[in-house]
């Protein structure tokens, strides 16, 4: 791979451009409306068309002020659909900024024969080409199209900042919002306008998939990592520059492995943003997949090599030698389990110092014995219990006691022991072991 | 939205200050009068006229449906009024804002929002902070205060999802005492609380009262009414009665307001709604 100053500009726009986006899709993450993105994104169009339509001109003031009216027409149109015909907001918001956008590319056709609409360019931009105009400032090549989206950048973060305890209290609470004397319908609008102003300034370089991607997919990553909303506002414009680069990065190298030229760098933001987000619903510290999964595993091994305690207590009360060979079968035909499961059950028992392996047999250590004898102890009070109460046949009561055994505490054994009679025989005429002294029972920790 | 009823307000700037009690008005914390709220023609309240007096706490009861919530809501601007003026303190409420808290229904929030239990209570100090202005150190530790005031000191840092039912509600509660107004509004307070916290919010109450403050609670338990509510507003689209628990929690009462029949009044209001 081979870095030019002109990678550095494409970068700095693509950056820009999400940043600016980033810090405002927060708020519709939160608000939950974050489709209101994508519609707003489409909907500034008959916007951007009639403000060329009235005055010839495609200078970047007239089409702001154009996307900014268009904007805050969406949102207020999109509720007054949603209230006064009663449907669902996102069904007024689908029918709203498809109506608009139809209506822009209408008035694009008919009205503007000469400008040239080109669907790749409407979806991928041309951030590859913003290199093409640029500043020379002390000999780097600053784009300008970076000047827009850095406006908007400061823009966007000075609104956040002034207005952060006002945005954040009418996003929560609204109608508290409004008894404070916060006008969160005004600011609802003022984040609408600045949305459709964002979009048209990162519209032209990077293209609407990269505009939609950016307001949603930095903040909902950033949502999943953190249950802070200051954390999450930086989180969401570091995520969001860091889509840029890799981005662009693997935009320039990984089609070349495959023998391609580069491919769209805006694209592969996308992509990237795409793959961050599900890094986190993976990895997320609290909602992520890979910590369920995790705990669910050590709940079964813990099951396990509990389990296996058990058999060699059984083993050991009726004096039969068993091989250690044997050990893992018999493991698997009385409790089930797979025989990988049993295996690390075992390894893990004789590294804790539970078991220990000696001329040929699997025997308990004083540790192992004394958890074995809570859980045996468990298993048995638990089949007198339901003998007793739920007049279960004896035959009946293993499979049960057999799952709640590794779910009991002391204080619940203790319980049990109370009101079973006898508590020193199970229905089954099996004994019932004593609790471990407190020796033995430290000997476990 | 204000406007759209000040014409019919002509009594809010120059009322003869006497309420129709006979107290002045600025000593009446609510009086509503002629309130009526309708959602898509469809009346929700129907000529609503209540004064509630001051340092009581007021119960707000009636089936479901009934306009209670609504109630709440018109009186603090948060719906449309179809008609109808409400005077806080003898005067309209975008001048009272300050005296006036409201504790919303729990379940009206985005419980998965990234704050914590002390970022919820600090908003309830927003309205003295004003705009654009960071969060001061007195306003922060006045919402700790509050925090420990309803048994949640030891939960300020948890995150608000973590936070069980009954918790989620005093932080609720904490957030409303932290704006020290003088009249309450609560909707529901006591929904799907446990034991521990209906304790703390009966407590909390009794306090609030103590110090004059005037609480209006929507309540669903009767049950509970004629222990925790010294005043009572019977509604089902009208207002049934009004006044003191003890002459009007009565089983006459609630049998006009649970009925389920439909009077003379209450059809002659749907004949109107229907024709317009």
């Amino acid at each position: 791979m081979t870095w030019y100053p002109l990678d550095t500009g494409i970068v700095l726009v693509g950056a820009l451009s999400a940043v600016a986006c980033a810090l405002l899709g927060n708020f519709l993450v939160l608000k939950r409306i974050s489709m209101m993105g994508d519609a707003l994104s489409h909907a500034v169009l008959p916007g951007l068309a009639i403000a060329f339509l009235l005055t010839g001109s495609r200078g970047s003031l007239t089409m702001f002020i154009g996307a900014a009216v268009a904007g805050v027409l969406t949102a207020a149109i999109s509720q007054w659909v949603s209230e006064l015909g009663q449907v669902e907001e996102s069904a007024s918001l689908g029918v709203v900024f498809t109506a608009l956008f139809a209506l822009g590319l209408i008035l694009i056709v008919r009205g503007a024969d000469a400008v040239d609409l080109d669907p790749g360019c409407v979806l991928y931009g041309s951030l590859e080409l913003v290199p093409l105009e640029s500043w020379n400032v002390a000999g780097f090549p600053l784009p300008r199209a970076a000047a827009p989206l850095a406006v908007a950048c400061v823009l966007n973060l000075g609104f956040l900042l002034l207005f952060y305890k006002e945005l954040k209290v009418s996003t929560f609470d609204p109608a508290l919002a409004k008894t404070l004397g916060i006008p969160a319908r005004l600011l609802h609008y003022v984040l609408m306008t600045l949305i459709a102003v964002t979009t048209v300034a990162a519209f032209e370089s990077v293209g609407s998939i990269l505009v939609i991607a950016m307001l949603i997919v930095p903040p909902a990553t950033a949502h999943l990592l953190t249950d802070r909303l200051p954390v999450m506002l930086l989180l969401s414009v570091v995520l969001a520059m860091a889509a840029a680069v890799l981005g662009h990065v693997a935009a320039i190298t990984v089609p070349t492995w495959f023998g391609y030229a580069d491919t769209s760098t805006a694209g592969m933001m996308a992509v990237v943003a795409g793959l961050l987000f599900g890094l986190a619903v993976l990895a997320a510290p609290r909602y992520g997949l890979a910590r369920r999964v995790a705990q669910q595993f050590a709940v079964t091994l813990r099951i396990a090599r509990e389990d296996a305690l058990g058999l060699l207590y059984r083993i050991e009360e009726t004096q039969a030698g068993v091989s250690a060979a044997a050990v893992p079968r018999l493991l698997r035909e009385a409790l089930g389990g797979s025989s990988l499961l049993n295996h690390w059950a075992l390894r893990s028992l004789r590294r804790a110092g539970h078991i220990t392996r000696a001329d040929a047999e699997y025997r308990l250590t004083d540790a192992g014995r004394a958890t074995a004898r809570t859980l045996i102890r468990a298993h048995r009070l638990w089949e007198s219990y339901l003998t007793k109460h739920l007049a279960l046949r004896p035959d009946q009561v293993h499979a049960p006691a057999h799952r709640i055994e590794h779910f009991t505490t002391g204080a619940m054994r203790e319980a049990l022991a109370g009101d079973v009679e006898p508590a020193t025989q199970d229905p089954h005429g099996r004994s019932i072991p004593d609790e471990p002294s407190a020796g033995e029972a430290s000997a476990v920790q | 939205m204000i406007d759209t009823h000040a014409a019919t307000d002509v009594t809010s700037t120059d009322t003869p200050a006497v309420s129709r009690g006979g107290l002045p008005l600025d000593r009446v914390p609510l009086a509503v009068h002629d309130l009526t709220v309708a959602y898509y023609r469809k009346p929700v309240l129907w000529d609503v006229d209540f004064e509630a007096p001051e340092g009581k706490l007021i119960a707000i009861v009636g089936p479901n449906g009934a306009g209670k919530s609504t109630l709440i809501k018109a009186a603090l601007d948060l719906v449309p009024r179809t008609s109808g003026r409400v005077l806080f303190y003898g005067k309209p409420y975008r001048r009272q804002r300050q005296l006036i808290g409201y504790v919303p229904q729990r379940e009206s929030v985005d419980w998965d929002f990234p704050v914590t239990a002390l970022d919820v209570v600090v908003m309830g100090r927003y309205g003295q902070v004003g705009w654009c202005r960071p969060v001061g150190r007195q306003h922060r530790e006045a919402a700790r205060a509050a925090l420990e005031h309803v048994g949640m000191g030891d939960f300020a840092g948890r995150q608000i999802s973590q936070l069980s039912g009954g918790q989620q509600q005093r932080v609720f509660l904490a957030r409303a005492l932290a704006q020290d107004a003088r009249l309450y509004f609560m909707d529901e307070p006591f929904a799907g609380v446990d034991a521990a916290t209906e304790k703390a919010i009966v407590r909390i109450l009794h306090e609030l009262r103590s110090g004059g403050r005037t609480v209006i609670a929507v309540h669903h338990d009767l049950q509970t009414v004629p222990e925790y509510f010294d005043h009572v507003l019977l509604v089902n689209l009208r207002v049934v009665a009004a006044g003191p628990t003890a002459s009007t929690f009565t089983s006459e009462n609630l049998q006009k307001t649970f009925g389920g029949r439909l009077t003379l009044l209450d059809q002659a209001a749907h004949a109107l709604a229907s024709r317009r």
